[in-house]
C-alpha cells in the first residue's frame, strides 16, 4: 500500500487515526442494527413464547437429570469414538494395505454424511439386524455418538501421530523396542499431548450432536436435554425450556471451551516448570 | 566370541538412485575406538545407521558381535540391545524427565524392575555428571546435557558397542568439550565405540583408528597420526585443510 516516499501525508488521514474513525463507524453501526431490530419485534410476544419467567422457574429445577444424562451419552460416547479413532488411525498408518483402504472409506463415509443419519440408522437399523440382542438406550446412543466422532478423531490422532518427530522413534528403536512398544510408550503419549486442544474441541462438538439422539426415542427418565426441552415446550405451551436447554449446553461447553483455550496456550495443568538456573 | 566387534562386508546403500555408499568393507575390534571423519554427503551417517540397521542396507552384510544383522531371520530388537547409539539431535524422549528416559528401555525392554533399573539409571547419570538433573524434563536442559543424559541412556542398557553420530555437531561451541570429555572417558574404560564426528583433535587423541570416507567409500584408514597427522592421500589433505585451517584452504 503506502510506502514512506509515497506519502502525502497532509490530505489524508494517518493509519492509526482511519483505524480510529473505522472502530467509532462499527459501533455506532452494530448499536444501530440492535435497536432496529428491538424496535420492529414484537416484544411483548417474544417474552411470551419464549422467556416466560414462571416456566423458566418451573422447568429449570427439572432439567438436572437431563444434563446429567446428556453429559453421561457424551462422555460414552466420547469414550468409544476415541478407542475406534485410536485403531483406525494406526490401520491408516499401517503397512497392511487393506487396513488403510478400510480406515479410509470408514472415515471419508462418516465425516461425509450427517451425523443425523448416524442415529437413524443406529437407533431403527440395531434391532432389525440383530433381533435377539436387546438395545439399550445408553448402548445405541454410545454407539451412534462414538461412530460420528470417531471419524473425526481418527484424523486427528493420526496428525499427532505424524508430528512426533522420527528421532523420537530412531531412538527407541536403537533401544531395542519393538515397533508397537514404541508406539506405546513413546509415540502415543507425545501424540495425544499434541492434539488435545482439537480432542477438547470435538468433545464440544459432541456435546451438541447428542441432540440428534431425540430422533431414537428415548425412555422416559433417560432423556437428555433437547428432548427433555421438546416435551417441556409442549407441556408449558411456549419455548421457554428451550432456552433453559441452551443454557444448560452452555453450562457444559463454555468450561470446555476454557479448557481447551488453556491446553491451547500449552498451560498442561500438570507441567511445571522450574529453571534450574546454572 | 571373536576380537571383531562390527564388521561390515561389501555394504551398498540407495536412497532411490542416489548410491550413497558403494561398496565399504571395515572393521571394529572389541575395545576399540575408530572415528569416522569426511565431507558432508559422503556417507558417514548412513553407514554407522546401517549399522544397527536404522537405515536398511541395499546390499552387503553386517555382523555385530558374530550375529548377522542383515541375516532376514535375525531378531534385530534383540541385536540393537547390544549396540547403543548417541544422535546428533540427542532424541531424548521429550515427554519423560531424564530418570525416565535412562529407565523406560530397561524395564520394557530388558524386563529389569523399577529399583534394579533406577539403580543403574543413577549410576550412569553419574558417570556422565548429571546426577543433579535425575528429575528434570529434556526441555529443561542445555544441548550439551542433553547429550549426555543421551549418553547415559544409552549406557543403561550395558552396551557391548556403542555408535555415536556426529554428537557434538548441534551443540554450542562452549558445550562440546563436557560431552567429548565423558567420550574420552568412555573409550578409556574400554568401550568399543564407533564415532562420526567433525571433531579433529578428539580423533587425534582418543581414535585408535581413523576412517576417511568420501564419495561413498573407505579413502583412507589408519593410525590418526598417519591419516590426519600425514595424510597420504590428496582428497583427504584437501578435506583435512578445509577443516583444520578453514580461513586459508587455498
Amino acid at each position: 500500500m503506502t510506502t514512506v516516499e509515497s506519502t502525502p501525508a497532509k490530505t489524508r488521514m494517518s493509519p492509526r487515526k482511519r483505524a480510529q474513525y473505522l472502530r467509532i463507524v462499527q459501533y455506532v453501526l452494530l448499536v444501530g442494527i440492535l435497536l432496529a431490530l428491538l424496535l420492529t419485534a414484537d416484544l411483548a410476544q417474544v417474552q411470551d413464547k419464549f422467556l416466560k419467567w414462571d416456566t423458566f422457574t418451573a422447568v429449570l429445577p427439572q432439567a438436572g437429570g437431563a444434563l446429567l444424562n446428556t453429559i453421561l451419552y457424551t462422555a460414552c460416547g466420547f469414550a468409544l469414538g476415541f478407542v475406534l479413532a485410536l485403531l483406525l488411525a494406526l490401520m491408516k498408518l499401517g503397512t497392511v494395505a487393506i487396513n488403510r483402504w478400510v480406515a479410509t472409506i470408514y472415515i471419508e463415509f462418516f465425516r461425509g454424511i450427517p451425523a443425523l443419519l448416524v442415529f437413524i440408522v443406529v437407533g431403527f437399523g440395531l434391532p432389525y439386524a440383530y433381533p435377539d440382542y436387546e438395545f439399550l438406550d445408553i448402548g445405541k446412543v454410545t454407539i451412534a455418538l462414538g461412530v460420528v466422532s470417531s471419524a473425526y478423531m481418527a484424523e486427528t490422532l493420526r496428525a499427532g501421530i505424524q508430528a512426533v518427530p522420527k528421532g523420537q522413534v530412531e531412538a527407541a528403536r536403537a533401544l531395542g523396542m519393538s515397533p508397537a512398544k514404541t508406539m506405546v510408550t513413546i509415540v502415543l503419549p507425545q501424540a495425544i499431548k499434541i492434539v488435545l486442544p482439537p480432542l477438547a474441541n470435538e468433545l464440544i462438538a459432541l456435546t451438541k450432536d447428542s441432540s440428534l439422539i431425540f430422533v431414537i426415542g428415548l425412555s422416559p427418565g433417560q432423556e437428555e436435554l433437547a428432548q427433555f426441552g421438546r416435551t417441556a415446550n409442549g407441556t408449558y405451551k411456549g419455548f421457554t425450556p428451550m432456552i433453559v436447554v441452551g443454557l444448560c449446553y452452555l453450562v457444559i461447553t463454555i468450561p470446555l471451551s476454557l479448557l481447551q483455550r488453556r491446553l491451547e496456550r500449552g498451560g498442561m495443568p500438570t507441567v511445571t516448570s522450574h529453571h534450574g538456573g546454572k | 566370541m571373536t576380537d571383531v566387534a562390527i564388521d561390515v562386508r561389501g555394504l551398498h546403500k540407495s536412497f532411490g538412485p542416489l548410491e550413497v555408499l558403494k561398496g565399504i568393507d571395515a572393521q571394529v575390534n572389541r575395545g576399540e575406538v575408530v572415528c569416522v571423519i569426511g565431507p558432508s554427503g559422503s556417507g558417514k551417517s548412513t553407514l554407522l545407521r546401517c549399522v544397527n540397521l536404522l537405515e536398511e542396507p541395499t546390499a552387503g552384510s553386517i555382523f555385530v558381535d558374530g550375529v548377522e544383522l542383515t541375516d532376514p531371520d535375525a531378531d534385530i530388537d534383540r541385536a540393537r540391545r547390544r549396540i547403543g547409539m548417541v544422535f546428533q539431535q540427542f532424541n531424548l524422549f521429550t515427554h519423560l524427565n531424564v530418570t525416565e528416559n535412562l529407565t523406560v528401555a530397561q524395564i520394557k525392554v530388558l524386563g529389569r524392575g523399577k529399583d534394579e533399573a533406577l539403580k543403574i539409571a543413577r549410576h550412569n547419570l553419574e558417570r556422565v555428571g548429571l546426577s543433579e538433573k535425575a528429575g528434570a524434563m529434556p526441555a529443561q536442559l542445555s544441548g550439551g546435557q542433553q547429550q549426555r543424559v543421551a549418553i547415559a541412556r544409552a549406557l543403561s542398557m550395558d552396551p557391548d558397542v556403542m555408535l555415536f553420530d556426529e554428537p557434538t555437531s548441534a551443540l554450542d561451541p562452549e558445550l562440546v568439550g563436557d560431552v567429548l570429555a565423558v567420550m574420552k572417558q568412555l573409550a578409556a574404560e574400554g568401550m568399543t565405540m564407533m564415532v562420526v564426528t567433525h571433531e579433529m583433535q578428539f580423533a587425534r587423541e582418543v581414535a585408535d583408528r581413523v576412517l576417511f570416507m568420501d564419495g561413498g567409500v573407505i579413502v583412507e584408514q589408519g593410525h590418526p597420526d598417519s591419516v590426519i597427522g600425514k595424510p597420504s592421500n590428496e582428497r583427504t589433505r584437501t578435506f583435512l585443510a578445509r577443516v583444520l585451517d578453514p580461513l586459508h584452504t587455498r
